[in-house]
Protein backbone atom coordinates (compact mmCIF):
# COMPACT_ATOMS: atom_id res chain seq x y z
CA UNK A 1 0.00 0.00 0.00
CA UNK A 2 1.49 3.36 -1.46
CA UNK A 3 0.49 6.18 1.03
CA UNK A 4 -0.71 6.19 4.32
CA UNK A 5 -3.66 8.91 3.95
CA UNK A 6 -7.03 9.05 3.80
CA UNK A 7 -7.26 6.17 1.26
CA UNK A 8 -4.48 4.04 1.96
CA UNK A 9 -4.89 3.98 5.92
CA UNK A 10 -8.85 2.91 5.57
CA UNK A 11 -8.26 0.78 3.29
CA UNK A 12 -5.18 -1.09 5.10
CA UNK A 13 -7.47 -1.36 8.29
CA UNK A 14 -10.61 -2.41 5.96
CA UNK A 15 -8.08 -5.28 3.93
CA UNK A 16 -6.84 -6.46 7.74
CA UNK A 17 -9.90 -7.27 8.84
CA UNK A 18 -11.35 -8.71 6.10
CA UNK A 19 -8.60 -10.81 5.31
CA UNK A 20 -6.69 -13.62 7.81
CA UNK A 21 -3.30 -12.65 9.29
CA UNK A 22 -1.86 -15.72 7.36
CA UNK A 23 -3.59 -15.12 4.12
CA UNK A 24 -1.82 -12.14 3.50
CA UNK A 25 0.58 -9.30 5.26
CA UNK A 26 0.08 -5.78 4.64
CA UNK A 27 2.67 -3.13 4.69
CA UNK A 28 1.87 0.44 4.25
CA UNK A 29 4.54 2.70 3.19
CA UNK A 30 5.03 6.74 3.44
CA UNK A 31 7.74 9.00 3.29
CA UNK A 32 6.49 10.89 6.79
CA UNK A 33 4.50 9.70 10.12
CA UNK A 34 2.46 12.82 9.64
CA UNK A 35 -1.38 12.23 8.57
CA UNK A 36 -2.90 15.95 8.23
CA UNK A 37 -6.58 16.11 8.48
CA UNK A 38 -6.94 17.88 5.18
CA UNK A 39 -10.64 19.43 5.75
CA UNK A 40 -9.30 21.09 7.94
CA UNK A 41 -6.60 22.98 6.49
CA UNK A 42 -9.72 25.73 5.42
CA UNK A 43 -10.02 26.60 8.93
CA UNK A 44 -6.32 27.53 9.47
CA UNK A 45 -6.15 30.68 8.10
CA UNK A 46 -9.08 32.19 9.82
CA UNK A 47 -8.04 31.23 12.90
CA UNK A 48 -10.64 28.77 13.87
CA UNK A 49 -8.22 25.45 13.61
CA UNK A 50 -4.75 25.10 15.14
CA UNK A 51 -2.13 23.88 12.32
CA UNK A 52 -1.36 21.28 15.71
CA UNK A 53 -4.51 20.16 16.49
CA UNK A 54 -5.07 18.74 12.61
CA UNK A 55 -1.87 16.48 12.82
CA UNK A 56 -1.71 12.75 13.74
CA UNK A 57 0.81 9.92 13.87
CA UNK A 58 -0.02 7.80 10.52
CA UNK A 59 1.10 4.76 11.83
CA UNK A 60 -1.30 4.84 15.34
CA UNK A 61 -4.35 5.22 12.40
CA UNK A 62 -3.24 1.18 11.18
CA UNK A 63 -4.56 -1.64 12.95
CA UNK A 64 -2.62 -4.41 15.17
CA UNK A 65 -1.30 -6.30 12.37
CA UNK A 66 -0.47 -3.87 9.62
CA UNK A 67 3.44 -2.89 9.08
CA UNK A 68 4.04 0.76 8.32
CA UNK A 69 7.51 1.40 6.53
CA UNK A 70 8.67 5.06 6.58
CA UNK A 71 10.26 5.86 3.52
CA UNK A 72 9.56 8.04 0.39
CA UNK A 73 9.42 5.77 -2.79
CA UNK A 74 11.58 5.34 -5.98
CA UNK A 75 9.69 3.66 -8.46
CA UNK A 76 7.71 1.18 -8.81
CA UNK A 77 8.64 -2.02 -11.15
CA UNK A 78 5.87 -3.22 -12.81
CA UNK A 79 7.27 -6.30 -14.87
CA UNK A 80 8.95 -7.30 -11.68
CA UNK A 81 6.16 -6.37 -8.90
CA UNK A 82 8.54 -4.79 -6.81
CA UNK A 83 8.54 -1.05 -4.95
CA UNK A 84 12.08 0.50 -4.71
CA UNK A 85 12.00 2.84 -2.13
CA UNK A 86 14.89 5.82 -1.68
CA UNK A 87 15.95 3.78 1.74
CA UNK A 88 17.13 1.22 -0.35
CA UNK A 89 14.62 -1.37 0.74
CA UNK A 90 12.92 -3.16 -2.08
CA UNK A 91 9.49 -4.84 -1.41
CA UNK A 92 7.73 -7.23 -3.60
CA UNK A 93 3.95 -7.79 -4.06
CA UNK A 94 0.84 -9.71 -4.91
CA UNK A 95 -1.16 -6.59 -5.14
CA UNK A 96 -0.27 -3.00 -5.27
CA UNK A 97 -2.18 -0.30 -4.06
CA UNK A 98 -1.63 3.17 -5.12
CA UNK A 99 -2.84 6.07 -2.48
CA UNK A 100 -0.33 8.31 -2.65
CA UNK A 101 -2.83 11.06 -3.71
CA UNK A 102 -2.40 14.52 -5.51
CA UNK A 103 0.69 16.90 -5.16
CA UNK A 104 0.86 20.73 -5.15
CA UNK A 105 3.01 21.98 -8.38
CA UNK A 106 3.36 25.38 -7.44
CA UNK A 107 6.08 25.96 -9.41
CA UNK A 108 4.47 25.42 -12.84
CA UNK A 109 2.77 28.54 -12.88
CA UNK A 110 5.56 30.50 -13.93
CA UNK A 111 5.96 33.69 -10.93
CA UNK A 112 3.73 31.62 -8.45
CA UNK A 113 6.69 31.09 -6.18
CA UNK A 114 8.42 34.29 -7.44
CA UNK A 115 8.59 37.70 -6.01
CA UNK A 116 5.74 38.12 -3.65
CA UNK A 117 5.07 34.88 -2.51
CA UNK A 118 4.02 34.64 1.32
CA UNK A 119 4.17 38.56 1.38
CA UNK A 120 0.86 39.39 -1.35
CA UNK A 121 0.67 35.20 -2.36
CA UNK A 122 -0.70 32.54 -0.64
CA UNK A 123 -2.14 29.34 -0.83
CA UNK A 124 -3.43 27.31 2.17
CA UNK A 125 -3.22 23.35 0.74
CA UNK A 126 -0.64 22.69 3.01
CA UNK A 127 -0.14 23.27 6.68
CA UNK A 128 2.95 25.31 6.28
CA UNK A 129 1.14 27.57 3.79
CA UNK A 130 -2.66 28.00 5.85
CA UNK A 131 -0.81 28.76 8.60
CA UNK A 132 1.66 31.63 6.86
CA UNK A 133 -1.53 32.79 5.55
CA UNK A 134 -3.60 33.58 8.85
CA UNK A 135 -1.00 36.22 10.08
CA UNK A 136 -1.38 37.57 6.71
CA UNK A 137 -5.27 37.46 6.71
CA UNK A 138 -5.37 39.25 10.37
CA UNK A 139 -3.15 41.99 9.29
CA UNK A 140 -4.97 42.57 6.18
CA UNK A 141 -6.62 45.84 6.53
CA UNK A 142 -8.74 46.14 3.05
CA UNK A 143 -7.44 46.05 -1.06
CA UNK A 144 -8.34 43.61 -3.54
CA UNK A 145 -8.18 39.80 -2.40
CA UNK A 146 -8.19 37.79 -5.24
CA UNK A 147 -8.81 33.83 -4.98
CA UNK A 148 -7.81 31.90 -7.84
CA UNK A 149 -7.77 28.10 -9.30
CA UNK A 150 -4.78 28.10 -11.65
CA UNK A 151 -6.41 24.46 -12.87
CA UNK A 152 -8.54 21.69 -12.40
CA UNK A 153 -8.31 18.75 -11.52
CA UNK A 154 -7.52 20.26 -7.51
CA UNK A 155 -8.01 18.54 -3.97
CA UNK A 156 -11.38 19.47 -2.81
CA UNK A 157 -12.82 21.43 -5.77
CA UNK A 158 -15.25 23.07 -3.43
CA UNK A 159 -12.78 24.60 -0.89
CA UNK A 160 -11.60 27.43 -2.89
CA UNK A 161 -15.01 28.54 -2.89
CA UNK A 162 -15.89 28.14 1.11
CA UNK A 163 -12.59 30.13 1.42
CA UNK A 164 -13.91 33.02 -0.52
CA UNK A 165 -17.90 32.60 1.20
CA UNK A 166 -15.49 32.66 4.80
CA UNK A 167 -13.24 35.54 3.87
CA UNK A 168 -16.51 37.23 3.53
CA UNK A 169 -17.72 36.24 6.62
CA UNK A 170 -14.46 36.97 8.47
CA UNK A 171 -13.98 40.56 7.54
CA UNK A 172 -17.65 41.80 8.13
CA UNK A 173 -17.01 41.56 12.47
CA UNK A 174 -14.04 43.06 12.17
CA UNK A 175 -15.58 45.96 10.09
CA UNK A 176 -14.12 46.25 7.05
CA UNK A 177 -15.82 44.33 4.90
CA UNK A 178 -16.64 47.34 2.72
CA UNK A 179 -13.14 48.06 2.15
CA UNK A 180 -12.43 44.29 0.76
CA UNK A 181 -13.01 43.78 -2.67
CA UNK A 182 -13.79 39.85 -3.05
CA UNK A 183 -13.10 38.52 -6.06
CA UNK A 184 -13.39 34.27 -7.36
CA UNK A 185 -11.09 33.47 -10.46
CA UNK A 186 -11.78 30.15 -11.97
CA UNK A 187 -10.93 28.36 -15.22
CA UNK A 188 -14.35 26.35 -15.55
CA UNK A 189 -17.18 28.65 -16.99
CA UNK A 190 -19.08 29.14 -13.90
CA UNK A 191 -18.63 28.57 -9.84
CA UNK A 192 -18.51 25.17 -10.46
CA UNK A 193 -18.57 22.12 -12.64
CA UNK A 194 -22.11 20.72 -12.34
CA UNK A 195 -24.69 23.21 -13.84
CA UNK A 196 -27.73 23.08 -11.22
CA UNK A 197 -24.54 23.38 -8.37
CA UNK A 198 -23.27 26.08 -10.37
CA UNK A 199 -26.05 28.08 -10.43
CA UNK A 200 -26.55 27.74 -6.86
CA UNK A 201 -23.03 28.75 -5.56
CA UNK A 202 -22.84 31.40 -8.00
CA UNK A 203 -25.92 33.06 -6.79
CA UNK A 204 -24.27 32.72 -3.11
CA UNK A 205 -20.74 34.54 -4.58
CA UNK A 206 -23.27 37.13 -6.12
CA UNK A 207 -25.23 37.50 -2.60
CA UNK A 208 -21.80 37.91 -0.56
CA UNK A 209 -20.34 40.65 -3.02
CA UNK A 210 -18.21 38.36 -4.55
CA UNK A 211 -17.26 38.83 -7.64
CA UNK A 212 -16.87 35.87 -10.43
CA UNK A 213 -14.03 35.46 -13.15
CA UNK A 214 -14.58 33.02 -15.14
CA UNK A 215 -12.40 31.25 -18.24
CA UNK A 216 -9.73 32.67 -16.65
CA UNK A 217 -6.49 30.24 -17.01
CA UNK A 218 -3.70 32.39 -15.08
CA UNK A 219 -0.13 31.99 -17.41
CA UNK A 220 1.35 34.20 -14.43
CA UNK A 221 1.80 35.59 -10.93
CA UNK A 222 2.90 38.71 -11.60
CA UNK A 223 3.56 39.63 -7.26
CA UNK A 224 3.47 42.30 -7.70
CA UNK A 225 -0.16 42.06 -8.06
CA UNK A 226 -1.67 40.85 -11.21
CA UNK A 227 -2.85 37.35 -12.14
CA UNK A 228 -2.21 37.38 -16.39
CA UNK A 229 -4.34 34.61 -17.97
CA UNK A 230 -3.17 33.04 -21.08
CA UNK A 231 -5.01 35.10 -22.99
CA UNK A 232 -4.23 38.52 -22.22
CA UNK A 233 -6.63 39.36 -19.22
CA UNK A 234 -5.65 40.42 -15.99
CA UNK A 235 -6.81 40.55 -12.76
CA UNK A 236 -5.53 43.05 -10.31
CA UNK A 237 -5.02 42.00 -6.18
CA UNK A 238 -3.71 43.51 -3.00
CA UNK A 239 -3.97 39.72 -1.47
CA UNK A 240 -3.65 36.63 -3.43
CA UNK A 241 -4.92 33.45 -1.90
CA UNK A 242 -3.83 30.50 -5.22
CA UNK A 243 -4.47 26.69 -5.92
CA UNK A 244 -1.84 25.95 -7.47
CA UNK A 245 -1.52 22.92 -10.23
CA UNK A 246 -1.90 19.41 -8.72
CA UNK A 247 -0.39 16.03 -10.06
CA UNK A 248 0.32 12.88 -9.03
CA UNK A 249 3.64 12.12 -7.39
CA UNK A 250 6.91 12.55 -8.60
CA UNK A 251 7.95 8.58 -8.41
CA UNK A 252 4.87 7.86 -10.66
CA UNK A 253 6.55 9.48 -13.53
CA UNK A 254 9.79 7.33 -12.92
CA UNK A 255 7.74 4.09 -12.78
CA UNK A 256 7.31 3.24 -16.43
CA UNK A 257 3.76 2.22 -17.29
CA UNK A 258 1.86 3.30 -14.62
CA UNK A 259 0.74 6.85 -14.76
CA UNK A 260 -0.48 9.57 -17.54
CA UNK A 261 0.89 13.11 -18.29
CA UNK A 262 0.01 14.13 -15.04
CA UNK A 263 1.33 11.03 -13.36
CA UNK A 264 -2.61 10.11 -12.34
CA UNK A 265 -2.59 6.64 -12.70
CA UNK A 266 -5.35 5.60 -14.98
CA UNK A 267 -7.85 3.23 -13.52
CA UNK A 268 -11.62 0.99 -14.45
CA UNK A 269 -14.07 3.84 -12.86
CA UNK A 270 -15.85 0.98 -11.45
CA UNK A 271 -13.32 -1.63 -10.49
CA UNK A 272 -10.92 0.55 -9.77
CA UNK A 273 -7.99 -1.88 -11.33
CA UNK A 274 -5.03 0.12 -13.06
CA UNK A 275 -4.90 0.00 -16.45
CA UNK A 276 -1.42 -1.21 -15.99
CA UNK A 277 -1.17 -4.49 -14.64
CA UNK A 278 -4.30 -6.27 -13.44
CA UNK A 279 -2.51 -6.41 -10.03
CA UNK A 280 -2.47 -2.80 -8.99
CA UNK A 281 -5.48 -0.87 -8.14
CA UNK A 282 -5.96 3.08 -7.01
CA UNK A 283 -7.86 4.42 -4.08
CA UNK A 284 -8.42 8.41 -3.53
CA UNK A 285 -6.84 11.38 -5.51
CA UNK A 286 -3.81 8.95 -7.10
CA UNK A 287 -6.35 7.90 -9.49
CA UNK A 288 -7.77 9.64 -13.22
CA UNK A 289 -11.23 9.09 -12.16
CA UNK A 290 -13.78 11.56 -13.27
CA UNK A 291 -14.83 12.03 -9.49
CA UNK A 292 -13.99 14.86 -7.20
CA UNK A 293 -10.56 14.73 -5.72
CA UNK A 294 -12.07 14.31 -2.07
CA UNK A 295 -11.99 12.06 1.36
CA UNK A 296 -15.20 10.66 1.05
CA UNK A 297 -14.35 9.68 -2.53
CA UNK A 298 -11.81 7.61 -0.82
CA UNK A 299 -14.02 6.49 1.70
CA UNK A 300 -16.81 5.09 -0.86
CA UNK A 301 -14.18 3.71 -3.06
CA UNK A 302 -12.67 1.42 0.62
CA UNK A 303 -15.75 -0.59 0.37
CA UNK A 304 -15.49 -1.37 -3.58
CA UNK A 305 -12.04 -1.40 -3.33
CA UNK A 306 -12.06 -3.71 -0.33
CA UNK A 307 -14.13 -6.39 -2.03
CA UNK A 308 -11.94 -6.62 -5.37
CA UNK A 309 -8.50 -6.84 -3.72
CA UNK A 310 -10.30 -9.83 -1.60
CA UNK A 311 -11.62 -11.32 -5.35
CA UNK A 312 -8.59 -10.46 -7.14
CA UNK A 313 -6.40 -12.44 -4.55
CA UNK A 314 -9.17 -15.67 -4.97
CA UNK A 315 -9.22 -15.40 -8.78
CA UNK A 316 -12.77 -14.22 -8.99
CA UNK A 317 -14.10 -11.75 -11.21
CA UNK A 318 -14.17 -8.08 -9.41
CA UNK A 319 -17.36 -6.17 -8.84
CA UNK A 320 -18.05 -2.90 -10.78
CA UNK A 321 -19.50 -1.53 -7.98
CA UNK A 322 -17.81 2.46 -7.23
CA UNK A 323 -20.18 4.35 -8.72
CA UNK A 324 -18.48 7.72 -8.18
CA UNK A 325 -20.47 8.63 -5.17
CA UNK A 326 -18.89 12.30 -3.92
CA UNK A 327 -20.40 13.77 -0.62
CA UNK A 328 -18.90 17.47 0.32
CA UNK A 329 -20.23 20.18 2.80
CA UNK A 330 -19.75 23.19 1.36
CA UNK A 331 -19.21 25.95 4.20
CA UNK A 332 -20.79 29.15 3.47
CA UNK A 333 -19.79 31.46 6.59
CA UNK A 334 -21.84 32.66 9.36
CA UNK A 335 -21.82 28.87 10.64
CA UNK A 336 -23.63 27.69 7.88
CA UNK A 337 -22.84 25.29 5.43
CA UNK A 338 -24.20 23.68 1.70
CA UNK A 339 -24.10 19.74 1.49
CA UNK A 340 -24.00 18.18 -1.95
CA UNK A 341 -24.41 14.35 -2.86
CA UNK A 342 -23.54 13.43 -6.01
CA UNK A 343 -22.37 10.69 -8.89
CA UNK A 344 -20.56 9.64 -12.41
CA UNK A 345 -24.74 10.13 -13.54
CA UNK A 346 -26.13 12.47 -11.00
CA UNK A 347 -25.01 15.66 -10.53
CA UNK A 348 -26.10 17.44 -7.06
CA UNK A 349 -29.71 17.99 -6.63
CA UNK A 350 -31.49 20.00 -4.43
CA UNK A 351 -33.21 17.25 -1.70
CA UNK A 352 -32.16 16.22 1.86
CA UNK A 353 -29.86 13.54 2.58
CA UNK A 354 -29.39 10.47 3.00
CA UNK A 355 -33.19 9.89 2.90
CA UNK A 356 -36.41 11.72 2.83
CA UNK A 357 -35.53 12.68 6.30
CA UNK A 358 -32.19 14.30 7.29
CA UNK A 359 -29.37 16.75 6.34
CA UNK A 360 -30.84 19.62 3.10
CA UNK A 361 -29.02 19.32 0.15
CA UNK A 362 -27.73 22.32 -1.54
CA UNK A 363 -29.29 24.85 0.28
CA UNK A 364 -27.69 26.71 3.19
CA UNK A 365 -28.17 25.55 6.86
CA UNK A 366 -26.75 25.25 10.38
CA UNK A 367 -27.15 21.86 10.40
CA UNK A 368 -24.94 21.09 7.55
CA UNK A 369 -22.66 23.32 9.26
CA UNK A 370 -22.81 20.95 12.41
CA UNK A 371 -22.39 18.34 10.44
CA UNK A 372 -18.88 19.45 8.84
CA UNK A 373 -17.86 20.23 12.54
CA UNK A 374 -18.83 16.23 13.51
CA UNK A 375 -17.07 15.10 10.15
CA UNK A 376 -13.01 16.07 12.12
CA UNK A 377 -14.65 13.29 14.93
CA UNK A 378 -15.81 10.65 12.08
CA UNK A 379 -12.85 11.10 10.30
CA UNK A 380 -10.52 9.72 12.84
CA UNK A 381 -13.05 7.55 14.40
CA UNK A 382 -15.17 5.90 11.41
CA UNK A 383 -13.78 6.88 8.34
CA UNK A 384 -9.64 6.28 8.81
CA UNK A 385 -10.48 2.78 11.24
CA UNK A 386 -12.50 1.72 7.56
CA UNK A 387 -16.03 1.47 8.92
CA UNK A 388 -19.01 2.29 7.02
CA UNK A 389 -20.88 5.64 8.60
CA UNK A 390 -24.22 4.36 9.55
CA UNK A 391 -27.29 5.68 7.47
CA UNK A 392 -24.33 6.35 4.57
CA UNK A 393 -24.21 3.72 1.84
CA UNK A 394 -20.91 3.46 -0.17
CA UNK A 395 -23.24 3.88 -3.34
CA UNK A 396 -25.13 7.29 -4.09
CA UNK A 397 -28.77 7.08 -2.59
CA UNK A 398 -31.23 8.56 -4.55
CA UNK A 399 -34.40 8.68 -2.17
CA UNK A 400 -34.64 12.17 -0.86
CA UNK A 401 -33.25 13.75 -4.22
CA UNK A 402 -35.22 15.58 -6.10
CA UNK A 403 -33.39 14.20 -9.54
CA UNK A 404 -35.84 16.19 -11.82
CA UNK A 405 -34.06 19.20 -11.02
CA UNK A 406 -31.18 17.88 -12.43
CA UNK A 407 -29.71 20.19 -15.93
CA UNK A 408 -27.42 18.63 -18.62
CA UNK A 409 -23.79 18.44 -16.94
CA UNK A 410 -21.60 20.85 -18.21
CA UNK A 411 -17.69 21.97 -18.02
CA UNK A 412 -15.01 24.50 -19.71
CA UNK A 413 -12.31 22.44 -20.42
CA UNK A 414 -11.12 25.63 -22.33
CA UNK B 1 -30.07 17.90 -32.63
CA UNK B 2 -28.92 21.06 -34.87
CA UNK B 3 -26.56 20.16 -38.17
CA UNK B 4 -23.91 22.26 -40.02
CA UNK B 5 -22.50 22.27 -43.63
CA UNK B 6 -18.91 21.90 -43.94
CA UNK B 7 -17.10 21.65 -47.12
CA UNK B 8 -20.38 21.16 -49.08
CA UNK B 9 -21.07 17.83 -46.40
CA UNK B 10 -23.89 18.07 -43.76
CA UNK B 11 -23.09 16.74 -40.46
CA UNK B 12 -24.91 16.73 -37.05
CA UNK B 13 -23.47 18.85 -34.04
CA UNK B 14 -24.51 19.37 -30.44
CA UNK B 15 -25.57 22.52 -29.12
CA UNK B 16 -22.33 23.78 -29.28
CA UNK B 17 -21.22 22.77 -32.11
CA UNK B 18 -19.33 19.66 -31.48
CA UNK B 19 -19.45 17.00 -34.14
CA UNK B 20 -21.51 13.90 -32.73
CA UNK B 21 -20.00 11.70 -34.81
CA UNK B 22 -15.99 12.38 -35.07
CA UNK B 23 -16.24 9.57 -37.90
CA UNK B 24 -17.76 12.02 -40.24
CA UNK B 25 -14.89 14.88 -39.75
CA UNK B 26 -12.71 14.98 -42.94
CA UNK B 27 -9.56 17.08 -42.99
CA UNK B 28 -11.22 19.06 -45.43
CA UNK B 29 -14.00 20.89 -43.49
CA UNK B 30 -11.40 21.79 -41.18
CA UNK B 31 -10.63 25.24 -42.31
CA UNK B 32 -14.48 25.91 -42.64
CA UNK B 33 -14.39 25.20 -39.21
CA UNK B 34 -11.74 27.53 -38.23
CA UNK B 35 -13.13 30.45 -39.58
CA UNK B 36 -16.27 30.00 -37.99
CA UNK B 37 -14.27 30.28 -34.84
CA UNK B 38 -12.37 33.56 -35.71
CA UNK B 39 -9.58 31.76 -37.36
CA UNK B 40 -8.24 32.69 -40.65
CA UNK B 41 -5.79 30.51 -42.05
CA UNK B 42 -4.81 27.21 -40.47
CA UNK B 43 -0.97 27.14 -40.64
CA UNK B 44 1.66 23.79 -40.08
CA UNK B 45 1.16 24.30 -36.26
CA UNK B 46 -2.75 24.02 -36.16
CA UNK B 47 -2.66 21.39 -38.11
CA UNK B 48 0.15 19.55 -35.83
CA UNK B 49 -2.45 20.57 -32.90
CA UNK B 50 -5.79 19.54 -34.76
CA UNK B 51 -3.82 16.19 -35.96
CA UNK B 52 -2.80 15.20 -32.48
CA UNK B 53 -6.18 15.84 -30.85
CA UNK B 54 -8.14 13.39 -33.23
CA UNK B 55 -5.18 11.11 -32.49
CA UNK B 56 -5.24 11.27 -28.19
CA UNK B 57 -9.83 11.28 -28.66
CA UNK B 58 -9.06 8.12 -30.84
CA UNK B 59 -6.32 5.89 -28.20
CA UNK B 60 -8.29 8.02 -25.15
CA UNK B 61 -11.71 8.32 -25.86
CA UNK B 62 -11.41 11.87 -24.54
CA UNK B 63 -9.66 15.15 -25.96
CA UNK B 64 -6.64 16.34 -23.95
CA UNK B 65 -7.04 19.85 -21.74
CA UNK B 66 -4.98 22.59 -22.47
CA UNK B 67 -2.55 21.46 -19.94
CA UNK B 68 -1.81 18.05 -21.59
CA UNK B 69 -1.75 19.58 -24.45
CA UNK B 70 0.78 22.04 -23.19
CA UNK B 71 2.73 18.93 -22.11
CA UNK B 72 2.49 16.38 -24.78
CA UNK B 73 1.57 18.40 -28.11
CA UNK B 74 4.81 19.87 -28.49
CA UNK B 75 3.21 22.97 -29.00
CA UNK B 76 3.84 25.13 -25.06
CA UNK B 77 0.40 27.04 -23.69
CA UNK B 78 1.58 30.28 -24.64
CA UNK B 79 1.61 29.61 -28.68
CA UNK B 80 -1.42 27.17 -28.32
CA UNK B 81 -3.80 29.94 -26.69
CA UNK B 82 -2.25 32.16 -29.99
CA UNK B 83 -3.17 29.79 -32.15
CA UNK B 84 -6.53 29.18 -30.70
CA UNK B 85 -7.41 32.54 -28.74
CA UNK B 86 -10.81 31.61 -27.80
CA UNK B 87 -9.37 28.08 -25.94
CA UNK B 88 -7.04 25.98 -27.03
CA UNK B 89 -8.41 22.51 -25.98
CA UNK B 90 -11.89 23.54 -26.89
CA UNK B 91 -11.50 24.93 -30.52
CA UNK B 92 -9.22 22.85 -31.54
CA UNK B 93 -11.46 20.05 -30.38
CA UNK B 94 -14.27 21.32 -32.24
CA UNK B 95 -11.98 22.42 -35.60
CA UNK B 96 -11.38 18.42 -35.21
CA UNK B 97 -14.54 17.03 -35.69
CA UNK B 98 -14.39 15.56 -31.92
CA UNK B 99 -16.18 15.79 -28.77
CA UNK B 100 -15.68 18.86 -26.11
CA UNK B 101 -12.55 17.51 -24.40
CA UNK B 102 -13.63 16.12 -20.51
CA UNK B 103 -11.45 18.31 -18.74
CA UNK B 104 -13.23 18.74 -15.36
CA UNK B 105 -15.05 17.84 -12.25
Amino acid sequence: MLGGGTGGTLLANRLRRQLPRAAAEIVVVDADDKHVYQPGLLFVPFGLAKPEALVRSRQHQLRAGIEFHCSAIDHVDLQNDTVLLADGTSIGYDVLVVATGARLMPDETEGLLGPGWLEKVFTFYSLRDAAALQGALSAFNGGRLVVGVMDMPIKCPVAPLEFSFLADWFFRPRGIRDKVELTYVTPLDGAFTKATCNRELSGLLGEKGISLVTEFNTGEVDGGGRLISYDGREVPFDLAVLVPLHGGQAYVDRSPGLGDELAFIPVDQYTLQAKAKPNVFVIGDAADVPASKAGSVAHFEGQTLAGNIRRYLAGEPLDAGFDGHTNCFIESGFGKALLIDFNYDTEPVTGRFPGRIGLPLLRESRLNHAGKLAFGWLYWHMLLPGRDIPAVPSGMPKVGKHLSDAAQPGCAPN
Amino acid sequence: MPTASYAGTEVTVNDEGFFTDSAKWTEAMAPEIASHEGIGELTDRHWQVIKFMRCEYETKGTGPTVRVLGKTSGVPIKELYQLFPKGPAKVAAKIAGIPKPRGCI
